[in-house]
């Protein structure tokens, strides 16, 4: 177990590093200069090029590239150039924000999907699975935005429940915080869980039809016990595969979400910085942002070994 | 008074009718083996009994066992019967077991589930348990995952799962047919013992008639979901009063003729082959270490020879087979087909590709079931550099359809009307349709019933006239390969061991791994001398 968890993680070190000169030469060869962009286009050669030097844009790129890793090692991840603050307060902000959404969001799918795919699989092809499956089919179909719109107008208008928008922070309180993520990660979480439910009952479904599940019926064991004692563990690795996937697109992919509830999130600060050319934020926050899905990956490897021990002693 | 009395069982599943009026009893002690072909309803006997049926089925009549109609009992009280009163032995060793529990948990589980136990007594029980079907603690401890076991030692555990509570009746469905014959015979032996040392009830249900015949008590013969003949086992071997069971018999010894071998020129030369298999790194920084699957193998096949290849499984059968069919590169040594390579360079040599073809065991996956039969069996066309096209290739397949006994009007339908027998015959004609100078057998005639293997071993030798065959036939079956092979090579743990004319190394086996499994394999009696 030990050594599958190290060759993991040296495999993770080898991703980020190769992730990290991925992301900054693709960016660095995207056409924009950002001091010109700052600038305007009638700004002097001799401002321009001191810009530059300020900027830190006039030194070679392998060394740009050498520093700016170095520095976000020690948490230093430069300074924005459109807004003159350090970036790694702008993301540490956002990243209050967006971290507690998709877990959030990530909780809710998960406590939504799992009865839903187990009471699916276990009453297959009567009522009971007909209606979870014609409501997941639902959940994939609706698109968030119109959903967020509709939770909104539901419960932030008529009802008044929560707020309709905006974040309260962190500083009023843990509860505060969490009322005002509440219907956007409901928004969230509602697409996630239908496509988790339909795994959870499809896995379960193939396992159903296993050799060892009759050897468990044979040993005396009701329906019931069979599907909890043997064939949820062995339905949980495609199911774990799908939450890893699902916790990248929620760091990342809220973005229409955040701007529906006028979040302070990375994701629209990834695109606000990209209008901007203020290419360090944008490095910054992609880095961030494939480091948080390696680490994800990383979790869901170790617990696919927790899972199976074949995975374990395949080292 | 019988332990277990089934009467005028029928069944049907979604109004299809699968059994019809089965009855048959077992005593206590008593091993009753149900035998049939596929289809027959054996199994189907079987979980009746256990009320494990699939979905929509509706069983009629009476189970008794114990004096207990079953059939009249809830899902509750069944609950109660399975694992306790009755235990049940599946076909599949490697798949029933669940993978991500330990062998202690799964034998405590059948202890704990029916017992008010605590936990560390069921523990010591499920060891004991574990022991007595030859399972030490010392060397397979309760914490073994099913995957560190091999075949014969999982279907021990499933043994000992449903042993471990002393049930009155035994239900084995099949329980060695995955296994290999020296596996069988010790399984076989296990069960015997256990049978008789607890006074079990066993209805055994077995399709090989060797196995029948040496273990039960009393045979039942069924045929789709009747039983056509019933009797103690002695009674039964002699009498045979039904037709049916003497054609299943007389399949099962089916001989074959074959056309004599003609003058030996060379075909398939296998030189000094090794093949090596990468193993995980030990460290992380460690050598990977090498497992050689075959070693320094060599040997020579002639035109028009039939030559045949045993061994257990793992021996390297299959990867000596990939080998020759140039699939996979070998590290040592030389194949030749006529005086070519079969592999040159880091591809297969499609020069020599073409003149072999290969037959696999398994009639249902080894098909595309999107493909009409008349596009399957022309698949190997791709070898050929200017394939038939038109009339000819119509012309190509009707023929090859023809000569392994079907019709050219089967072109046009799909793989899933046909029965595995028939399916089996268009993988032949697959093969012979680009007319190969070497066939390999891959167990092809492993998977089907007796009487479907006796015809389809009648094509072989029929074949064999026609297009003067040669080919090399993978089996584990040694009765089979003494019918249709004239050498014999014998491989164990990647070595030929042994080789020579069949009917000489059959009968007087020289190596001892050869003599045990000869010594291994169920043999059926002489019914001449009975």
């Amino acid at each position: 177990m030990l050594r599958y968890a190290l060759k993991r993680l040296i495999s993770l070190i080898i991703s980020l590093a190769v992730a990290s000169l991925v992301i900054f030469f693709v960016i660095e060869v995207a056409p924009g200069d950002p001091a010109q962009f700052m600038l305007g286009m009638n700004a002097q050669p001799d401002t321009l090029a001191a810009l530059r030097a300020e900027l830190g844009l006039d030194v070679p790129k392998w060394e740009r590239y050498l520093d700016w890793v170095g520095g976000m090692l020690t948490g230093d991840f430069g300074t924005s150039y459109t807004y003159r603050t350090p970036v790694a307060d702008m993301v540490a902000d956002r990243l209050w924000v967006s971290l507690p959404l998709a877990l959030y969001a990530l909780t809710l799918s998960t406590l939504i999907a799992f009865p839903a795919g187990i009471y699916a699989a276990a009453r297959r092809g009567r009522a009971g699975d007909v209606a979870v499956m014609g409501a997941t089919q639902l959940g994939v179909a609706i698109p968030n935005f119109w959903f967020a719109m509709m939770l909104v107008l539901i419960f932030a208008i008529n009802l008044r429940w929560f707020g309709a928008g905006g974040f309260a922070g962190w500083d009023k309180g843990f509860w505060a915080g969490i009322h005002s993520l509440t219907l956007p990660a409901i928004a969230l979480a509602l697409p996630q869980a239908a496509i988790l439910a339909r795994v959870m009952r499809s896995s379960l479904l193939d396992i159903l039809g296993e050799d060892f599940m009759r050897t468990a019926r044979a040993k005396g064991l009701s329906r019931r016990q069979a599907l909890w004692r043997h064939g949820l563990r062995n339905a949980l690795i495609p199911v774990l595969t799908i939450i890893g996937l699902q916790f990248a697109f929620l760091m990342a992919g809220a973005i229409i979400i955040e701007q529906v509830f006028y979040l302070p999130g990375l994701g629209r600060l990834i695109f606000q910085s990209i209008s901007a050319r203020d290419l360090i934020v944008v490095e910054s926050v992609v880095m961030l942002l494939v480091f948080a899905v390696i680490v994800v990956n990383f979790l869901v490897d170790l617990a696919y070994a927790a899972v199976d021990p074949r995975l374990r002693s395949r080292t | 008074m019988s332990l277990l009395q089934i009467e005028d069982l029928s069944l049907s599943i979604h109004g299809a009718p699968i059994l019809r009026d089965v009855s048959l009893s077992i005593a206590p002690g008593e091993v009753h083996a149900v035998t049939g072909e596929s289809g027959s309803g054996k199994s189907m006997t079987a979980l009746a009994i256990l009320q494990l049926l699939p979905n929509g089925a509706q069983a009629t009549g009476r189970v008794v066992l114990d004096g207990v109609d079953v059939l009249t009992l809830s899902e509750t009280q069944m609950c109660d019967i399975r694992g306790n009163d009755v235990g049940m032995v599946f076909q599949e060793p490697m798949t029933a077991l669940n993978p991500v529990k330990t062998i202690g948990d799964q034998v405590m589980e059948t202890i704990l589930i029916h017992t008010a136990l605590p936990r560390d007594r069921a523990r010591q029980r499920a060891a004991e348990v574990l022991g007595r079907v030859g399972l030490p603690q010392d060397r397979f401890p309760l914490t073994r995952y099913p995957h560190e076991l091999s075949g014969g030692q999982r279907q021990r555990v499933v043994i000992a799962m449903a042993i471990a509570l002393r049930p009155k009746l035994l239900i084995a469905d099949e329980p060695t047919t995955a296994l290999d014959v020296t596996t069988q015979a010790q399984i076989l032996d296990l069960l015997k013992t256990l049978v008789a040392e607890d006074g079990m009830g066993m209805l055994m249900i077995t399709h090989d008639l060797a196995v029948v015949a040496d273990m039960a008590d009393r045979i039942t013969v069924m045929r789709r979901g009747e039983v056509v003949e019933s009797a103690p086992t002695r009674a039964l071997l002699s009498g045979m009063r039904h037709d049916y069971t003497k054609m299943l018999f007389a399949a099962s010894r089916h001989r074959v003729d074959l056309p004599p071998c003609p003058a030996p020129v060379p075909l398939l030369q296998v030189r000094n082959v090794s093949r090596d298999y990468r193993l995980p790194r030990k460290g992380l920084f460690g050598k990977p270490g090498w497992f050689r699957a075959v070693r320094d193998v060599s040997f020579t096949i002639q035109k028009g020879e039939r030559v045949g290849l045993v061994g257990e499984s793992g021996c390297g059968k299959s990867t000596l087979t990939r080998a020759i069919l140039g699939l996979e590169p070998v590290q040592e040594g030389q194949i030749l087909l006529g005086d070519q390579p079969v592999f040159t360079g880091h591809r297969p040599n499609l020069a020599v590709r073409r003149r072999m073809q290969v037959v696999f065991q398994d009639p249902y996956g080894s098909f595309n079931p999107r493909h009409r039969v008349g596009r399957l069996i022309t698949e190997p066309f791709h070898l050929l550099a200017d394939p038939p096209r038109g009339a000819a290739r119509e012309a190509a397949i009707a023929e090859a359809l023809t000569a392994v006994g079907l019709t050219p009007g089967d072109a046009g339908k799909y793989i899933h009307e046909f029965s595995g027998g028939q399916r089996q015959r268009i993988a032949i004609a697959r093969a012979l349709i680009i007319r190969p100078e070497l066939i390999l057998f891959d167990e092809a005639v492993s998977a089907l019933d007796v009487s479907v293997r006796a015809q389809i071993l009648d094509l072989l030798a029929e074949l064999c006239r026609q297009y003067d065959l040669t080919y090399l036939f993978i089996s584990h079956d040694l009765s089979v390969v003494r019918s249709v092979t004239d050498r014999v090579m014998v491989m164990q743990a990647g070595e030929i061991v042994e080789e020579g004319p069949t009917r000489e190394v059959l009968e007087r086996p020289s190596h001892p791994y050869t003599q045990r499994l000869i010594a291994a394999a169920p043999v059926l009696p002489d019914l001449g001398a009975a």
